[in-house]
């Protein structure tokens, strides 16, 4: 390719674009992560349209119905990062038409039911493969995917679970001490 | 700190720094022995360590390309991925869990005990358990393991609650927080567990033994250590009448080096054993050193394993805390009446968020898996780990065409699952459904095998050179001064973790080597 001097004009036609989108649940842990309700992700190799098929299709393929698509767009984000790779990028362009196809007609129109069909009509394929895979690590190791599911990461800089829970379990009877000691005191 | 000359053939040279490698070569240290510790990754550190998961297996795993064939599932869902092992100084006592079990007696005597299975290529170890008593002794006051030499178990978390009321309520005797190289308290300079979780990305706190903190630092302060990380070996060489000469790897600047050794000991995990040992292949070596048997790369075992993760109506919270808080040892004694030889062990384990979408159900995907993953914060995990069949067709061999770096060719794994395993597996996966069912589980979920992390047998000792590569020594039966110090020397792979019996072995090695070595027979 070569390389051109970017007006705004070519900038658009070349299509990159911005996700815009809102937090549904306005009392959720990700709501208090969050500065703002909206969030946006601006696209560098991905046109809009491509970006939201993406998230649709990654809402389809990991359905966490109380999971914001902010989260979703995480997904969005490793992709887009990914094609700035012409391949990748012909690879997710081509997979979203696919879907049109397998959909017969606009994917993104079409009932849940129906974009479900297509979805798994394009298992096994390359395209099916990336956006699966790219899920897997994408869209569980963030941190609001982290606040949506209560995991609690990293915790050895606040002195682990020791004196923070590691055993506050109650809706079990405590096992006894010589299944499992007391906490062991240096010289005790 | 030492530094030896690469033309000194006054060294021992220990290839490999973990559980094997880590403690021979300190072991020799404290014995007066110069030791050259040649180690393929990077010397992190518990300050350098990161509590998360993907970023420490960046950090810490072997990642270089292998292959796979065979109808295991890991073929299937990590083609390329077939050991979840680390690079990095201290080695996979970097991600050990800390699980620090003796074989039992009879597990020396599988050919005895089970018989001729068809497919399985049986055999007793060439030693007893009386023969390794002392040393387990030596190994467990060394780690520090709890239930042992006085030192308390660890209190168990939200994770082992669960394991222990289900476990109770189907009968089951022997259920407690376990025989770990975690420390209750602070001993030996290290401190005691702050329950972090993350025992698998390396143990921030270093209250779980490493070699990397423990023996290393130690083997440092003899002044007879030279420890030289980011040097890859890739052949070792021998002279005219036999005797392994040196060995030859490729040092950070990728500079190809050639270190003279008096002594060589192979500890790279039972893959990159087989790999180098099958690597330095010589007119009078040609299937490979020490490989007159053809046993060399053979026996690859890996453990029975699998996973179940039950999902309650309340949290559990199972990634605080340590990852193997707990143990169920009923079922580890061998019982035929089961419909299988051997038995396994069932104990604790939680993956954080981002590995248990990874590894739950790899290629998963759709409502099922999401409704699973919508319960992981009320998710309890157990570990399912027991004795597999060694087979002869299971087997690490050179790629015929792809070669890595350094040039080396890249390592295949072959592994088919034996009916033996199969068995054992759906028992206990049955017995893993049904404590976790009886503590209350709304739903269970079983998960196939992760890449292996116990990886044992490829250079398997024998009582005789038809049957094996090494002695009870772990000296290999073709060149007398060439040892093999890591899981690779397991005749069998018995129910248990196995660092424990490494460690043992390269402790009673290290005495052998010493000796011979006052005896100038090496």
């Amino acid at each position: 390719m070569q390389p051109t001097s970017p007006s705004r004009r070519e900038f658009l036609k070349q299509g990159s674009g911005v996700l815009i989108g809102a937090l549904v649940f306005s009392s959720g842990p990700i709501a208090l992560l969050a500065p703002s309700k909206v969030w946006a992700l601006e696209l560098s190799a991905l046109d809009e349209a491509t970006g939201r098929a993406l998230l649709r299709f990654a809402r389809h393929l990991y359905p966490h119905d109380t999971m914001e698509d902010a989260v979703y767009a995480m997904v969005v984000k490793a992709l887009d990062k990914g094609a700035a790779d012409p391949g990748e990028k012909k690879l997710l362009v081509d997979g979203v038409a696919a879907l049109d196809r397998a959909a017969g007609g606009d994917w993104m129109a079409k009932s849940p039911d129906r974009q479900l069909v297509a979805v798994k009509a394009l298992e096994g394929t390359p395209f099916f493969g990336k956006v699966r895979g790219t899920c897997v690590t994408a869209l569980y190791d963030n941190p609001l995917a982290y606040a949506h599911f209560g995991y609690e990461g990293s915790s050895w800089e606040k002195g682990g679970y020791l004196q923070r829970g590691f055993n506050d379990l109650k809706w079990l009877p405590d096992p006894p001490a010589n299944a499992s000691p007391p906490l062991a005191r240096p010289g005790a | 700190m030492a530094t030896y000359e690469m033309n000194d053939d006054s060294v021992v040279a220990v290839i490999g720094s973990g559980a094997g490698g880590g403690t021979l070569a300190n072991e020799l240290c404290q014995k007066g022995v110069p030791v050259v510790l040649l180690e393929a990754g990077k010397r992190e550190s518990r300050a350098t360590f990161v509590n998360d998961e993907w970023a420490s297996f960046g950090q810490l795993a072997w990642t270089d390309k292998r292959t796979t064939s065979g109808t295991w599932r890991v073929a299937r869902d990590f083609p390329n991925l077939p050991a979840w092992t680390c690079k990095a100084v201290g080695g996979t006592t970097t991600h050990w869990a800390g699980a620090s079990l003796r074989f039992q007696r009879n597990e020396f005597k599988a050919l005895t005990n089970y018989g001729r299975i068809g497919g399985a290529n049986l055999l007793d170890w060439p030693l007893t358990y009386d023969e390794l008593a002392p040393y387990y002794d030596k190994a467990e006051d060394k780690l520090g393991v709890t239930r042992t030499h006085d030192v308390t178990g660890l209190p168990g978390n939200n994770n082992f609650k669960v394991l222990y009321a289900g476990a109770k309520k189907l009968g089951y005797k022997n259920v407690h927080t376990g025989r770990m190289a975690i420390n209750s308290a602070p001993r030996k300079g290290r401190l005691g567990c702050m329950q972090i979780g993350f025992c698998f990305q390396g143990c921030k706190s270093g209250a779980k033994w490493s070699t990397l903190y423990a023996d290393i630092p130690e083997a440092e302060a003899t002044g007879r250590l030279d420890l030289r990380p980011e040097s890859f070996v890739t052949r070792i060489e021998h002279d005219d009448r036999g005797k392994a000469s040196g060995v030859v790897y490729f040092d950070k600047d990728g500079k190809e080096q050639r270190q003279k050794a008096r002594v060589v000991c192979v500890a790279c995990n039972s893959i990159e054993t087989a790999r180098l040992l099958l690597n330095s292949q010589s007119p009078q070596h040609p299937n490979g050193l020490a490989n007159s048997s053809g046993q060399v790369g053979r026996n690859y075992q890996r453990h029975m394993t699998g996973s179940v993760y039950g999902i309650f109506d309340k949290p559990v919270h199972m990634w605080r805390g340590t990852t193997m808080a707990g143990i169920v040892t009923d079922e580890s004694a061998n019982n035929p009446k089961r419909g299988f030889a051997g038995g396994y062990e069932m104990e604790t384990l939680s993956l954080g968020l981002p590995f248990m979408a990874a590894f739950l159900n790899p290629g998963g995907w759709g409502r099922e898996f999401a409704s699973a993953m919508d319960g992981y914060p009320n998710m309890a995990g157990m570990w399912l780990v027991g004795e597999d069949m060694p087979q002869e067709t299971n087997r690490v061999t050179l790629h015929p065409t792809e070669k890595d770096r350094f040039g080396m060719p890249i390592p295949n794994v072959h592994f088919d699952d034996h009916p033996n395993d199969v068995a054992m597996r759906a028992h206990a996966y049955r017995q893993g459904k049904t404590i976790y069912e009886a503590a209350g589980a709304k739903r269970t979920i079983l998960t196939p095998p992760y890449p292996s992390t116990h990886n044992l047998g490829t250079a398997r000792m024998a009582a005789t050179a038809r049957d094996g590569v090494c002695s009870k020594w772990g000296q290999t039966f073709d060149v007398p001064n060439l040892f093999i110090s890591d899981g690779a020397v397991f005749t069998t792979g018995g129910s248990e973790n196995p660092t424990l019996t490494i460690v043992t072995l390269a402790i009673r090695q290290a005495d052998y080597i010493a000796d011979q070595l006052s005896k100038q027979t090496l």
